[in-house]
């Protein structure tokens, strides 16, 4: 990850839930730290870690060109639910949009199952008398009485913020935009989110959804944004603060104040952007990145180097954490799957005499059993100890002595003796089920995108990522596993690599045989000029890349093809030209086109960035070789083989670039350790990154 | 390797059969033309054995589906036995008594091989857009006039799609093009369940799937064992009257237990309609013993071992199981009220553990306008539109009943602006409705009121179908019912709740939907949450002190000795 050009002083900052991240990047190379959150100031966390950086590199404040940062403090917001007294304006006989939700049972069987409450609670949705119709034409003007009688109640119940949410907003704006000069006059210093604005797609559940949680973090967001913003010129801070958003890109403060919830999962988009670094570096074009931590794994999946991008998540999964128990969020993001998967989840065996792995975790209090910090259910972390991946007497740095009897009682108790197994068995099979949890959602994941998975490279991070790696390569079928250096602080890391970028998107429907080409220039004007005005902020005068994509479908279909489309004017025979991206896209997708139907695009999206001129390393070829030497022996349950074997232990420190090992072996370091099976060899690549390949 | 190192790889392997049905059917929701599976999830999918045996379904879908098209495979293995089967053929039916009950249901079936043989059966259904014939009205007087008709038959012979049977189909069909999409989705949703196993056993290095069967039968065989041996052996009955179509229909249920298995019998049902609302034997099938599976193995993946211990029989000639060719179009109707009939065996079996009664069958909003729905000289815009929303749940042992939605249905509620910009509607109110669930210690789930208009100057029709207008949801334990449903026109005139109903020109519709009803007694509800539904809306004041006894003072607290008074605590 060398930066050749521009090799200024650039800072990142990333606000985890524990740890609140930092790196530096200076001529000479990199410096970082790791510093305790400080949640109810978060920005006092920030100023004490950036000082401790700055004096170990020896850099004074006001050196710094460039400041990034990610967060996710409004995610834990919403999870918390800690945001502001928040208020929803509604289109007359629609406040309940919210609670309504989907209107489904996300467990087809569950008689028990509860949805979470939605953010605004019902005596604080209000409606104002006003209707546009579904080609944006108004149905009944905006009744502004009815809107200053809103605003009286604001005033009355001391709201913070509102979100403003009318029906078919996304093709008529008009009355939303007036109640916000209407709540300006009225209720002075108010934050106000509009759905159109914040999410200017159809569906008014999901829009709805959006707009209030925009709401609900903006007046905190703002203030802490503010408070960093001072604080940071108090230390001497001039460069300017650039942060990064959901979907991977960087924006000004302006931007991130306004759109908060565009940030929503800022810290794995940093996490995504390390792995596309790495990728670049070692020249693998198709990769899968893994984030496996604590308590959730993340899954990326990354094509041409690029992760690919989505327009819909879901925060705050509530009843055991199922799909569908959350919010939903429709926001640019780097597409990723998130699962109860991580080294603090707890193991059971359920009514069916199955193991079970997650969602719950013992996070960092108890913590596992082997913490021996009065944890009693076995985790995945103890499975990795009973299996001899993780040495007891050096666990993170040495600074914790693993209780191996702990781990084995607990083991025993909770999954041997229920299954009827060993608890050695049932180590290997918690580890097994947890992985293949893992192979599975990378699975779906793929297929979902129309992707295969077997060319790819998995590039793992994350406390527990490197232990489990391997196997779940061996599960996909993948030959190559890598495991980057810095992985500890990797999206931070990632922070530094990110693009100044926005993406602006509108809905507006299109039959491609009858293709507007002068609508769809329009359409394509306004979105740049949006565009251009935030990216302009954050990146003087580099030159700008506009990508366009066209989101597509059979007429009559439900659901879209995001593709490509070129950016530039169209003309009327463009319309064929935009039909056939999407055919041969669903073609590759779902196997056979559909004869005689005509084509459709609803949601038109551009991208401007403006143009990274850091260059990309070429394949490096491997340094002169040399073998390994093992510290020790141990044993090692390797799943494949369904046995313990004997594996060489080799310290990452004292492996240059070049060397070289043959699984099973375990490569360790500070932050984790990497496992190697059987099928597996080894090597230290010239970036210092632990490169796995499969045998034969 | 250990064996049990193998029972925990058979466990694996198991997952990942639960994850690729769960993939063939997000294949199909993706790819789907018709509203009500792409939108609301009016779907199912599978994969069998090659005898026939349901080993994993997706947990997305519709229990109606996905139960009856359990026993569904093995209709198709007698017209095409496993050793007739070849690469690439793709086989279908819309027959109601061999696949899930009425003519919009495709059931599309591919068989899989590995390595050139024959190791799996994967099936999927959908609710596709039309079917020709009366369509979804259960005025036809047999199943000739419902539609189309297509016994077991090939779709695709070795890879060729049979294209005057596709041609057949359109030619049949008011919505051709979203017909003929549909079959592709479904056969493209198989398609993508047979890659994911090829590529599964690939990994595993697998010759069959039978060992895997075995183990998912016989484990979950075990496990339902046990689940029953929990339960008390006896027997028990219990009767419903329903508001049926024209006149009301008796459901009169049998339960008994007797430690290995749970028969439900419905002797004593009201005979076979002369309307569409019959159901053939299969639905009923899957609407109970889906009912009966979630109060006692929840959590249990389902699969025809699970399936095999519960018995469901009905006398033929009942409503519960007509015999060809009795009209069933709208089987739904009396389907998803036999869950709580159900319920209500079980309530005596085991007081304390089923929920009260609820919406059942769904309040789904069919609106049409056009030549041949609101007269032959109709001007406006043509339009059929199916639009999912229920009324209420009723309240569980655990927590109050959830609001405006389904059960058992598991589709999810249609979008008003998806509706909006494909019909001339507009809906101008959709929100809960107060007071309308069952007063209980938990409360019935609220229903909701919904009103409809047309923006054109042109009337519309409701093809109405709906329960719980004249018997509403029944609370248990001491619990109030749920409200009943209504539809009345905005200017006051009340709407008949089945039928064909035409909405003047400038009139709106108001359709007020059931709630759930209530469980236990509502003088023991704690004043508090009496309190907070009144404050959310739920409740109205009145309600909170003539029902549940609980007195709010001026500024709306609760008045602890007031209320202590009028509950004679």
């Amino acid at each position: 990850m060398k930066q050749e050009k521009e090799a200024g002083y650039r800072l990142a900052v990333d606000i985890g839930g524990t740890f609140t991240d930092i790196v530096l990047e200076t001529p000479q190379g990199f410096e970082s730290g790791k510093v305790l959150t400080t949640p109810d100031r978060p920005e006092q966390g920030v100023i004490n870690g950036v000082r401790m950086v700055l004096e170990k590199a020896k850099v004074a404040a006001s050196q710094l060109d460039l400041v990034i940062h990610g967060t996710t403090l409004a995610t834990n917001a919403i999870i918390e639910r800690r945001g502001a007294r928040t208020a929803l304006i509604t289109t007359q006989g629609f406040r309940d949009t919210l609670e309504f939700a989907f209107g489904h049972r996300f467990d087809q069987y569950d008689l028990e199952l509860e949805r979470p409450e939605p953010l605004v609670s019902r005596p604080l949705r209000f409606e104002a008398v006003e209707r546009v119709a579904a080609d944006g034409s108004v149905l009944l003007a905006l009744d502004e009485a009815s809107v200053r009688a809103v605003a009286a109640r604001l005033r009355e119940e001391k709201i913070e913020s509102v979100a403003v949410c009318f029906l078919h907003a996304y093709r008529n704006g008009a009355h939303e935009k007036r109640v916000r000069d209407i709540l300006a006059d009225e209720c002075p210093g108010l934050f106000v989110s509009l759905s159109h604005e914040v999410c200017p797609e159809i569906r008014e559940y999901e829009r709805t959804s959006t707009t209030a949680a925009n709401a609900y973090v903006q007046p905190l967001m703002s203030t802490y944004l503010g408070k960093l913003s001072d604080a940071l010129k108090e230390l001497g801070v001039a460069a300017p603060l650039l942060m990064i958003m959901s979907s991977g890109s960087l924006t000004s403060v302006e931007t991130a104040r306004r759109l908060p919830i565009r940030l929503v999962e800022s810290g794995p988009a940093g996490g995504a952007i390390l792995a596309r670094e790495v990728a670049k570096e070692i020249g693998a074009d198709r990769s899968v990145a893994l984030d496996m931590g604590g308590t959730t794994a993340k899954i990326i999946m990354l094509t041409d180097y690029e992760p690919r991008h989505a327009r819909s998540m879901e925060v705050a999964r509530a009843y055991r954490f199922l799909a569908g128990s959350g919010l939903p969020l429709r926001i640019p993001v780097i597409e990723m799957i998130e699962i109860g998967a991580g080294g603090g989840s707890i193991a059971h065996v359920d009514e069916l005499g199955r193991i079970a792995v997650g969602p719950e975790s013992a996070g960092s209090v108890p913590g596992p059993a082997c913490y021996a910090r009065g944890g009693t259910r076995p985790t995945v972390t103890d499975s990795d100890l009973l299996l001899g991946k993780l040495d007891p007497d050096n666990f993170a740095a040495g600074s914790m002595k693993l209780d191996t009897e702990k781990a084995r009682q607990a083991a025993e108790e909770h999954v041997g003796k229920p299954a009827g197994i060993s608890w050695a068995d049932a180590a290997g099979g918690v580890c097994e089920i947890v992985d293949e949890n893992m192979a599975n959602a990378t699975r779906v994941h793929a297929a979902d995108a129309g992707e295969e998975l077997e060319s790819r490279v998995l590039i793992a991070t994350g406390g527990a990522g490197p232990l489990h790696a391997a196997r779940i390569a061996e599960k996909l079928g993948m030959a190559t596993v890598v495991v980057p250096k810095a992985a500890g602080v990797g999206s931070a890391f990632g922070f530094l690599k990110a693009p100044i970028a926005y993406e602006a998107v509108h809905s507006q429907i299109m039959h491609l045989a009858k293709f507007d080409a002068a609508g769809a220039n329009h359409v394509f004007a306004d979105l740049r000029k949006e565009a251009e005005a935030v990216v302009r902020i954050a990146s003087a005068d580099r030159p700008l890349r506009e990508r366009r994509f066209a989101d597509m479908r059979y007429k009559g279909q439900g659901h879209e093809l995001a593709v490509e489309i070129p950016a530039r004017l169209y003309e009327a025979v463009d319309g064929a030209a935009l039909a056939e991206l999407f055919e041969a896209q669903y073609q590759k997708n779902y196997g056979r086109r559909i004869p005689n139907l005509t084509v459709e695009a609803l949601t038109w999206t551009l991208v401007l960035s403006a143009v990274d001129e850091t260059s990309t390393a070429a394949p490096l070829s491997v340094a002169a070789a040399s073998q390994a030497k093992a510290i020790r022996h141990t044993r090692v349950f390797d799943a494949e083989m369904g046995d313990f074997v004997e594996a060489q232990v080799i310290s990452r420190e004292a492996s240059p670039p070049g060397t070289t090992f043959h699984g099973p072996a375990l490569v360790v370091e500070d932050q984790t350790t990497v496992w190697v099976p059987s099928s597996f060899d080894g090597r230290i690549s010239p970036g210092g990154h632990v490169i796995l390949e499969r045998k034969g | 390797m250990s064996s049990q190192f193998q029972k925990i790889r058979n466990q694996v392997m198991w997952d990942r059969l639960i994850s690729v049905v769960e993939e063939q059917a997000r294949t199909l929701m993706r790819v789907a033309f018709s509203t009500v599976v792409r939108e609301a999830g009016d779907l199912s999918a599978g994969v069998f054995n090659t005898k026939g045996d349901l080993l994993a379904q997706a947990v997305t879908g519709t229990p109606g589906h996905i139960n009856s098209m359990a026993r569904s495979i093995r209709e198709f293995l007698k017209v095409f036995p496993s050793d007739t089967m070849k690469p690439g053929d793709v086989y279908m039916t819309n027959d109601p008594w061999r696949g899930t009950g009425h003519l919009f249901d495709f059931t599309v079936v591919t068989p899989t091989f590995h390595k050139g043989k024959l190791v799996a059966i994967f099936a999927c259904t959908a609710h596709v857009a039309d079917i020709g014939g009366n369509g979804p009205d259960p005025n036809s007087r047999d199943v000739f006039a419902e539609g189309l008709f297509l016994p077991i038959m090939p779709l695709v012979m070795q890879g060729e799609i049979n294209q005057w049977l596709m041609k057949l189909l359109c030619a049949n069909s008011r919505e051709p093009e979203k017909l003929e999409g549909d079959v592709y989705a479904l056969i493209a949703s198989n398609e993508a369940g047979g890659k994911q196993l090829s590529s599964m056993m690939e990994e595993y290095k697998l010759g069959s799937l039978d060992d895997l069967s075995d183990h998912i039968l016989s484990s979950s065989d075990k496990s339902m064992r046990e689940a029953i041996a929990q339960l008390p052996k006896g027997t028990w009955s219990h009767k419903v009257t329903i508001d049926g179509f024209a006149d009301p229909v008796e459901i009169a249920a049998t339960l008994k237990i007797d430690g290995e298995k749970i028969y439900i019998d419905f002797s004593g049902t009201s005979a076979v309609s002369k309307y569409g609302i019959n159901c053939p034997i299969c639905y009923t099938d899957a609407y109970t013993s889906f009912g009966i599976k979630c109060l006692v193995a929840p959590r249990l993946a389902n699969n025809a071992a699970v399936l095999a211990r519960i018995v469901v029989t009905a006398p033929e000639g009942t409503i519960v199981n007509a015999p060809f060719p009795a009209p069933v179009t709208a089987r739904a109707l009396i389907g998803q009220m036999l869950p709580d009939v159900a319920f209500g065996c079980f309530e005596k079996a085991m007081p304390g553990q089923a929920p009260a009664e609820g919406t059942g069958a769904s309040w789904s909003l069919r609106f049409g306008a056009g030549p041949g729905v609101t007269g032959p000289d109709a001007k406006g815009t043509k339009f059929l539109s199916q639009n999912f929303q229920s009324g209420g749940m009723g309240a569980h042992w655990k927590h109050d009943g959830i609001a405006a939605t389904p059960y058992p249905s598991g589709v999810k509620a249609i979008a008003i602006e998806i509706t909006e910009a494909m019909t001339p509607l507009v809906f101008w109110r959709k929100e809960l409705r107060r007071d309308s669930g069952g007063a209980g210690f938990y409360r019935g789930g609220l229903g909701q009121t919904i009103e409809v208009g047309s923006r054109e100057e042109e009337p519309f029709a409701i093809f109405a179908r709906f329960q719980r207008v004249k018997y509403p949801a029944a609370g248990r334990g001491g619990g109030a019912d749920g409200a009943a449903g209504t539809l009345h026109l905005a200017s006051g005139a009340v709407v008949p709740p089945r039928g064909t109903q035409v909405i003047p020109t400038g009139e709106r519709l108001v359709v007020e939907m059931p709630g759930g009803g209530g469980l236990g007694d509502p003088l023991k509800r704690d004043p508090q949450a009496v309190q907070r539904d009144v404050v959310m809306g739920y409740v109205s004041k009145e309600s909170a002190r003539d029902l549940y006894k609980v007195v709010l003072d001026a500024k709306g607290a609760v008045d602890d000795a007031a209320t202590r008074a009028a509950r004679g605590a």
